[in-house]
């Protein structure tokens, strides 16, 4: 699959879409002449950090092993650029990193908080739920930790076996209070988390870790912040809507190509940020075309899927014309060798494309108990 | 006695050397005694002496059991480099004395339970080359049934708990066991080992209070090999005395790269915890590989340091001297022992290179208990239908 992935490239056409093609990469709305750059992922959200401290005299970036660069090297130069009063390492203790960092933010300034693996959050997770997301709501505005964003790359790497590849997101959308936002390309990456750094409340920002060397696009230079709760449609389509973030995008994307070859034109969203979530985009795109597949690496009961399958029945219940896939990872534990059974591959969710053309197929891959 | 001392001297006597050997290392248990290579040093309590008593089949065993784990380890770093374990591999040459000390100290029924870095701790649980080969390489006949993988080998019948992926999870799950050992009159102890990188987790602390209330037969060991990934202790911990860092619990420092000094702090605490309750050993040792295998392990530490550190206090050679100097065997038996445990190990990896993967079913079992499971179907065109057992 990682064959498959390819190199992003602004150059990229698909011939036979209604309007020319696949909008993987972004498109910024800056008007600003833009020296851009060929970067992969780690290196456009490592841009993001220089600039952000850059930016702001009083943000701070911490974790553990930050200092040398991160394992995946997304903070390289900070420690040297910015001092190690500002970028530091933290010991091994993920829930005292956390409420450490709400500490921070909660006196004003702006904590960066890495979290190695999405794995390893679940410590910190009374934390972000009980302390972050509260503090505003329960102090009556007296108090806030909006500086907080807390980054942790999450999800499949092919090899990573059941504490390295999971897909954490679905809890934390089940938390008012803090925002949850998830980019798919470098170009996202880096106006995303500018954003969710100055975004005035926490922000857990999951970074797809397969992407982190195999996405490369033109990412500009400058200063640029890509608006958060603002869902993209990357492809559009007149005959079935998917809606993804992050990695899976890719893989919904070479779906796409599929259904296109049987004459099946998809609208493609990237729903960017989960928490809250653009309802609008998707409803007027599930309006137009009338069947709605949503795809997620995380299990697929109880997953985000879920909700945004609720919300559009609520909204679009008369204009549906099927029941609403959703193409996941299987109710079970990450596991090691079966992966590529596990993750939800472009053959499933090609399947479900093309039952717009076949409407006998139109139930759900998921575990019925 | 006799019989050792005729083979070292005399070359001319043939015969087989492994029949030789294990005739040395089944029958012979005269008594040695053995001084550790270091004083223990003592965190509120007596600490024990430096004589340890042995025998000439321990030593031998302790030999050839170290090098096992050696050459497994090494074998395990060559298949990672050839692709056929994937995944994350942390390795544990360097530290083998921490687990033969353990064992030599402890039954069967005492439990142990640690964290990733557990191949080593498995085999001396009793697991067989075989099936550590076979989990590492995801394979059917492994110890976890190819679904575990490198970070979680578990020996239920040896009361191995396992092989944990998360820092410093598996230390309340220790005291937990210990806190069952205790209510089921168990005579017997757990052993929670953690590095110390994981010493800085708030859950470790939660748990020691917990054992200390309820003087639990708890020992929790830490496994010191001074980096916790690639961040040296001192840059981690205010107090890198991780035996003192149990406060009101007390601890004993010893110097893990000696196998007897491991063995009398893992009796001495046995002893203890049955009696007071939980105690805190450290172990202070040194891994030679990188935290896993994507880790080179020379990018936080000098390779002088680690060529220091394997010149002067490797496990293997200090046990090879100690047989040397008491003539249980030549230089030349030794060698041929170490051949020997490396074609037992090619052996067990070819024989683990045969073994085919789980069957794709086995990717619903056992999530939930045998008989209540899920239904899946439909994935990539053809239905795959596990209707579970």
């Amino acid at each position: 699959m990682a064959s498959l992935l390819g190199r992003f490239c602004r150059k990229m056409v698909v011939p036979g879409s209604a309007h020319g093609g696949a909008r993987l990469v972004s498109t910024t709305t800056s008007c600003e002449s833009e020296t851009v750059k060929s970067l992969n992922l780690y290196s456009a959200i490592n841009q993001a950090l220089h600039i952000a401290l850059e930016t702001d005299p009083r943000s701070y970036v911490f974790g553990e092993d930050v200092g040398f660069g991160g394992v995946f090297r997304c903070t390289t130069g900070l420690a040297e650029r910015f001092g190690k009063n500002r970028v530091f390492n933290t010991p091994l203790c993920e829930q005292g990193i956390v409420g450490f960092g709400i500490g921070l933010a909660a006196m004003g300034n702006r904590a960066v908080v890495e979290i190695q693996f999405a794995d390893y959050i679940y410590p910190a997770f009374d934390q972000i739920v009980n302390e972050a997301a509260k503090f505003r709501y329960r102090s009556g505005n007296q108090f806030n930790c909006g500086g907080l964003t807390i980054r942790a790359p999450y999800g499949a790497v092919g090899h990573g076996g059941h504490y390295h590849s999971q897909s954490p997101e679905a809890f934390f959308c089940h938390v008012p209070g803090i925002k949850v936002v998830i980019p798919r390309s470098p170009r996202e990456a880096k106006g995303l988390l500018l954003s969710s750094i100055r975004d005035p409340n926490p922000v857990v920002f999951f970074e797809p870790k397969w992407l982190y060397r195999q996405a490369v696009e033109e990412v500009p230079e400058h200063d640029y912040m890509i608006p958060l709760s603002e869902a993209e449609v990357i492809r559009e389509g007149n005959d079935i809507t998917l809606v993804g973030w992050g990695a899976q995008l890719t893989v919904m994307e070479q779906a796409c190509l599929d259904a296109e070859k049987e004459g099946i034109s998809c609208e493609l969203i990237d729903l960017k940020t989960l928490l809250p979530w653009d309802k609008e985009t998707v409803e007027a795109s599930v309006k137009k075309t009338g069947r709605l597949l949503i795809s997620h690496e995380a299990p697929v009961t109880g997953g985000f899927g879920a909700e945004i399958s609720a919300t559009i029945l609520e909204r679009c219940f008369l204009k549906l014309e099927a029941p609403v896939s959703r193409v996941c990872g299987l109710d079970t534990p990450f596991p090691l060798v079966f992966e590529p059974f596990y993750m939800p591959t472009k053959n499933k969710a090609s399947f479900f494309c093309s039952s717009v053309s076949s409407p006998s197929k139109t139930h759900t891959f998921s575990c019925r108990h | 006695m006799a019989l050792s001392r005729l083979s070292s001297r005399s070359n001319t006597i043939s015969r087989p050397l492994s029949a030789a050997f294990n005739r040395f290392i089944s029958t012979d248990t005269t008594p040695i005694t053995i001084e550790t290579s270091l004083p223990f040093t003592a965190h509120l309590c007596d600490p024990p002496s430096r004589s340890v008593e042995s025998s000439t089949q321990e030593l031998l065993t302790f030999f050839r059991t170290m090098a096992l784990m050696r050459r497994m380890e090494i074998a395990a770093d060559s298949l990672y480099k050839a692709k056929l374990i994937r995944g994350f591999c942390h390795l544990y040459d360097g530290q083998e004395a921490v687990a033969i000390g353990m064992e030599a100290a402890i039954t069967k029924k005492d439990a142990i339970i640690t964290a990733y870095r557990d191949h080593c701790i498995f085999l001396g649980r009793g697991g067989e080359l075989y099936e550590v080969f076979a989990e590492l390489m995801g394979r059917r006949d492994g110890c976890s049934r190819g679904k575990g993988g490198s970070m979680h080998f578990y020996k239920k019948d040896s009361s191995f708990y396992g092989g944990h992926g998360i820092v410093g999870a598996q230390v309340p799950l220790g005291c937990g066991i210990a806190f069952a050992q205790k209510y089921g009159k168990e005579e017997a102890v757990t052993f929670a080992m953690y590095g110390d990188g994981a010493a800085n987790q708030g859950q470790l602390f939660e748990a020691l209070n917990i054992s200390a209330l309820w003087d639990l037969p708890a020992i929790l060991v830490c496994e010191n090999n001074h980096y916790g990934m690639g961040t040296a202790e001192w840059r981690a911990a205010k107090s890198p005395s991780y035996y003192k860092r149990g406060d009101y619990v007390p601890g004993l420092k010893v110097d893990g790269m000696d196998a007897f000094a491991v063995k009398q702090a893992c009796k001495f605490a046995k002893e203890h915890a049955l009696k007071n309750g939980p105690i805190i050993l450290e172990m202070d040792t040194y891994r030679y590989h990188g935290h896993s295998m994507s880790d080179p392990g020379s990018t936080y530490r000098t390779r002088d340091e680690i060529s220091g550190v394997r010149q002067e206090r490797d496990p293997i050679e200090r046990i090879k001297k100690l047989v040397l100097s008491h003539d249980l065997a030549t230089e030349k038996e030794l060698k041929d022992m170490e051949k020997e445990i490396r074609k037992e190990v090619d052996d067990a990896i070819a024989k683990a290179k045969d073994c085919p993967m789980p069957e794709p079913s086995e990717l619903f079992t056992n999530v939930y208990v045998k008989g209540f499971g899920t239904e899946s179907f439909g994935p990539d065109r053809k239905e795959v239908k596990a209707a579970l057992p």
